[in-house]
């Protein structure tokens, strides 16, 4: 192993092989693959893949659905928005649809207060939610290729 | 000004400018609470329990972060700092459930030593639950993260001395935890069991695991020795209880080591009460051993060499001696081979490994020794390694060498066949082909003249010879170089650039150099180079080879060789044989005698009838196997003085049982001059006894009485004949004992050598070509042999491999080879082949890897069931005597 340190940004590196990877992770061979290139030993580099909770190292859904549950949004009824999710996915917070279509997860704040209650799938926002706009949604990317 | 004056606690202290208010408080004796703090690592500023308050700063400030400055004031401890204290050890105890009832660590633990000094009789807080169990995938280190502070000098440790890196944290805030490799078991990551992490950790989380439940933490009792495996001469803390060593620390003083140690210190040394310790005397009886005792067996030795001796005359004995066992054991053992046998037919297994060393630094510089030590390497702005895989053979430098590419900046270059790891730490990697060492050293110095960045002045006045070698030197132009060794031409320059403009370069080399039949020739080349450059007589620079054995500096430099007697005096000259003369009162053989492999081949021939071998395997160790067996079994009388029954040992006719290291007084030598001390730690396991004493009684049944009381003794003696070690004395040797010359009692040792001349006064440059090895691939047999070892095992494995962690670790050898020859041959990982030389063949698992090239393999010669040494060459280097491990022949089938 390389292990002379190239100082390489390693986040960003994480980052593209998450986005480029279906499931939303980023695999053991990638991390790997990550520490060759950045001159890093394997647990150097999973200790940042770790730390932040934006990064995952488990599979996830091809969707992941971030809702936001912080002052604003929750005061706006961010709760009725994880029962609507949790009862069309049929899955809890945290959890992946066995389709592996969609994760659902809670988040802090996404900075949209002013439309709150708002959520994030992937890389798009959603905001002034109401259950029907979910539900929607949910069709929308359902019926998706 | 350096210094800086300040107050802790109203004591006025001095400090070095740049130094922290923690390093000044521990120089003078001051404790300060710390917990993330280790002196050797880098500094965290984590933990926040060194909080110290300084006068005209507000709030406190880390003792551990914080520079010192002239006339500071700091108070280490009021009501407040203790409260903050506190408050913080509440907290960490609160993190998850610390549980100190059958900890390894209770009664030495820096937590709980911290815990009490503060009073702490409630944690305010509430306890988190119990983490995760125990992880204990890994032979040796025991992991437990309820006991885990997250104070990361496990993952400094591992990063910054053995610079492994394999340890660290995931997750964050209160979710942390300590890992390996990708969450992996530690086991499966590339963990090398240099046990930093365990001696680096504060409180139980990580320990020795084989010494659970052995003893609790107070009732060992602690011996400071030296390591008996390699040549760096770690200082070991050996922590025993009813007589058993249950665990080793590394001493944090030693000046080698400064508290590491590498896998075979640390967790190899059980070998020392294994059930195949010899316990009594053994005679053959109608080709079987049995069970003899002392005066039976010592009186059958010496009145068979006697009559060997009357019979056929004193030079058909001969003695090989052991670079394990002791100064003063070599000492009496040359003496007595010298004096009751009367012969000069004294050698031992540097003949093997340095030979050509000795040789060719001896006449370059008039002395061939380690020009330089071990801790001065920081010094050195390039550092050349050649034929020296460093972090497998003397782990601890090759950690340091690491250490100093990854953190120093210091630049690397190695030249080396195999992808050994520290290429992955050099800035060029010159990958030569075996055996081609004069012709790419000759490439560099052809480089360095030609561009006009060689030391004139230096050459000048410190040297001779020098139009000579350069006539010869110019030939080897980089292209010609290239054709010879395979190095491309710009890699070559770039080389000769990178050590020729170096400030300080140092040239560090091992085996691959030595143990051809050029050895001589390839190590006068590296002589050459560094004289070149001016690279010698300062620190930072010299030449450095690495000796092997944990002694075999001191055997050569007690005389157990056949030319010269302790000290390099040379036995041909009739002044310094007076000498000894007169002090050992009798007459001595003025006749150099054999070497190694001569004395094996004088066996065979029926020339050497009786041979006496202390603490040495030729079974294994001496090349063409097939040839020793042949000779051994060839003598009247062989008697073999050895901790266990080797294969050497076996054919004997009498065995004696010797000690191990823990068992006895003395000293050894390490590769860099040093004398240090060991311990008595255990008493002599059944009947053995001490090698020294045994060689004294045999000596007095020959007639030659010899009366020491103690290996003290013995010393005092060296030292009135061996200018070297006139001034060492045990009473010196305490504290970081002594490098020789130190020719006086009043002598401090010498660090490096040649300073304002060198020993033979100008340094000799020597015209060296290039010659091929003796036996290259062929038609018949087109592989190319290379023999070495690796980290886990040493040398013939008679004591690494009666090791239960090392050999749980590494329980078998393979042959190394590359992917396409692998292809060629159609054989996968874990196949088994037959490899066949002239000489001999064997059988022998494959191990696939790029790290050999094409038509190159590799096996290690620790193991008997495939042992190496059957299918190498014995041919020798004209000069030095050393075969050629190195280069040898071989056709591989598959099985």
């Amino acid at each position: 192993m390389k292990l002379r340190n190239k100082e390489k940004d390693v986040i960003a590196l994480l980052r593209k092989a998450q986005r480029a990877n279906k499931h939303n992770y980023i695999t053991e061979y990638k991390l790997k693959l990550i520490a060759q290139e950045a001159g890093l030993s394997y647990s150097e580099v999973y200790g940042v893949a770790t730390f932040y909770s934006l990064f995952s190292l488990k599979p996830r859904g091809e969707y992941v659905i971030r809702v936001c549950d912080s002052g604003p949004c929750h005061l706006m009824g961010s709760k009725s928005i994880f029962k609507v999710l949790e009862k069309e996915l049929k899955i809890k917070v945290g959890e992946t649809t066995a389709d592996g279509k969609f994760t659902i997860e809670e988040v802090s704040c996404l900075g949209i207060c002013n439309e709150a209650p708002a959520m994030m799938i992937n890389e798009k926002v959603y905001d002034n939610l109401t259950p029907q706009k979910i539900r929607e949604i949910l069709r929308e990317l359902r019926n998706k290729k | 000004m350096n210094t800086v004056d300040l107050t802790i606690n109203g004591k006025l202290v001095q400090a070095e400018k740049g130094s922290t208010i923690m390093e000044v408080a521990l120089a003078n004796g001051i404790k300060i609470p710390h917990l993330c703090y280790k002196k050797g690592l880098s500094i965290a500023g984590s933990c926040r329990v060194c909080m110290v308050k300084i006068k005209d700063r507000p709030g406190m400030e880390a003792a551990c972060t914080t520079e010192v400055v002239e006339g500071m004031k700091v108070i280490t401890s009021d009501e407040e700092i203790d409260e903050a204290r506190k408050l913080i050890v509440e907290l960490i105890l609160s993190e998850h459930k610390h549980d100190c009832l059958v900890c390894e660590s209770n009664g030495q633990c820096e937590l709980q030593n911290l815990a009490y000094e503060l009073g702490i009789e409630r944690i305010r807080f509430p306890v988190g639950k119990s983490v995760e169990s125990t992880e204990d995938s890994s032979q040796v280190i025991l992991k437990d993260s309820n006991k885990c502070i997250l104070c990361g000098r496990c993952v400094r440790a591992c990063a910054e001395i053995t610079v492994q890196r394999v340890l660290n944290f995931a997750d964050r805030g209160s979710g942390t935890f300590l890992i390996s490799g990708l969450d992996q078991p530690l086991v499966d990551t590339d963990c090398v069991s240099c046990g930093a992490c365990i001696q680096a950790c504060p409180t139980g989380a990580l320990t020795e695991k084989l010494a659970r439940f052995q003893g609790r933490s107070w009732e060992f009792r602690k011996v400071q020795t030296t390591c008996p495996y390699c040549g760096v001469g770690c200082q070991i803390e050996l922590n025993i209880r009813n007589n058993r060593i249950v665990k080793v620390y590394g001493v944090e003083e030693g000046p080698e080591n400064k508290g590491y140690l590498c896998v075979k210190g640390r967790f190899g040394l059980d070998y020392v009460h294994h059930k195949d310790r010899l316990t009594t005397p053994l005679i053959k009886h109608n080709g079987k051993f049995e069970e003899a005792s002392w005066d039976e067996a010592l009186n059958l030795v010496a009145t068979k060499f006697k009559e060997l001796k009357d019979k056929y005359s004193s030079d058909a004995l001969a003695g090989l001696s052991s670079a394990k066992c002791t100064n003063e054991e070599n000492y009496l053992f040359q003496k007595f081979i010298r004096i009751c046998f009367g012969t000069n037919n004294v050698d031992h297994c540097a003949r093997l490994c340095h030979a050509s060393t000795v040789a060719g630094l001896a006449r370059a510089f008039g002395s061939g020794a380690m020009t330089n030590s071990i801790w001065d390497f920081e010094k050195a702005d390039v550092i050349l390694v050649t034929g020296s895989n460093t972090t497998e053979n003397h782990p601890v430098i090759g950690s340091y060498f690491k250490h100093l590419a990854a953190y120093n900046g210091t630049k690397l270059i190695v030249v080396d066949p195999r992808a050994i790891e520290l290429t992955e730490y050099a800035e060029i990697w010159l990958r030569q082909k075996s055996g081609t060492d004069v012709a790419w050293i000759n490439g560099l110095m052809n480089v360095i003249i030609n561009e006009g960045f060689y030391n004139k002045e230096f050459i000048r006045n410190r040297t001779e010879n020098f139009d000579e070698f350069r006539k010869v030197v110019s030939k080897y132009t980089p292209g010609k170089v290239e054709k010879i060794t395979g190095i491309p031409e710009e890699k070559l320059i770039a080389a000769a650039r990178m050590y020729g403009k170096a400030d300080r370069g140092s040239i560090v080399f091992a085996m691959g150099i030595t143990q051809h039949t050029t050895g001589t020739d390839n190590v006068l080349s590296l002589a050459n180079l560094a004289m070149l450059c001016g690279n010698v007589g300062r620190e930072g620079t010299g030449v450095n080879p690495l000796r092997g054995q944990n002694n075999v500096q001191g055997a050569c430099d007690l005389g157990a060789l056949p030319n010269v007697f302790p000290g390099y005096q040379k036995v041909s000259e009739p002044q310094v044989r007076e000498n000894f003369e007169t002090t050992w009162g009798v007459r001595l053989p003025p006749k150099e005698g054999l070497t190694v492999v001569e004395i094996i081949d004088a066996a065979s021939k029926g020339e050497i009838k009786g041979l006496y071998i202390m603490g040495e395997n030729p079974m294994l160790s001496d090349p063409n196997l097939n040839h020793v067996r042949e000779g051994l079994e060839n003598l009247d009388f062989l008697v073999v003085q050895d901790i266990f029954l080797t294969e050497t040992a076996e054919l004997a006719d009498v065995v004696l049982p010797g000690v191990s290291f823990a068992e006895k007084e003395g000293t050894f030598t390490n590769t860099c001059r040093r004398i240090q001390l060991l311990h008595k730690a255990i008493p002599p396991i059944g009947k053995s006894r001490d090698d020294w004493k045994i060689i004294m009684e045999i000596g007095k049944i020959m007639g030659y009485p010899m009366a020491y009381h103690s290996p003290r003794e013995i010393m005092d003696e060296i030292a009135s004949l061996t200018p070297i070690y006139g001034g060492v004395h045990f009473d010196r040797l305490g504290g970081q004992g002594l490098q020789w010359p130190c020719p006086s009692r009043e002598h401090p040792g010498t660090p490096y050598l040649h300073k304002d001349k060198f020993t033979r006064g100008k340094g000799l440059f020597t015209p060296v070509d290039y010659i091929p090895p003796a036996e290259l691939p062929d038609e018949e047999y087109p592989f190319l042999l290379s023999t070495g070892r690796v980290l886990y095992h040493f040398h013939t494995g008679s004591l690494s491999r009666r090791s239960k962690p090392l050999d749980s670790i590494a329980p078998e050898g393979f042959l190394e080879i590359s992917p396409q020859d692998a292809e060629k041959l159609r054989i996968k990982n874990n196949d088994w082949v037959r490899v066949s030389s002239r000489r001999g063949k064997l059988k022998v698992k494959v191990k696939i890897t790029h790290d050999v090239d094409k038509g190159v393999v590799f096996m290690t010669f620790h193991f008997v069931e495939s042992a190496a040494n059957l299918l190498t060459n014995d041919a020798l280097d004209p000069v030095a005597k050393i075969p050629e491990y190195k280069v040898t022949a071989v056709k591989i089938e598959r099985i």
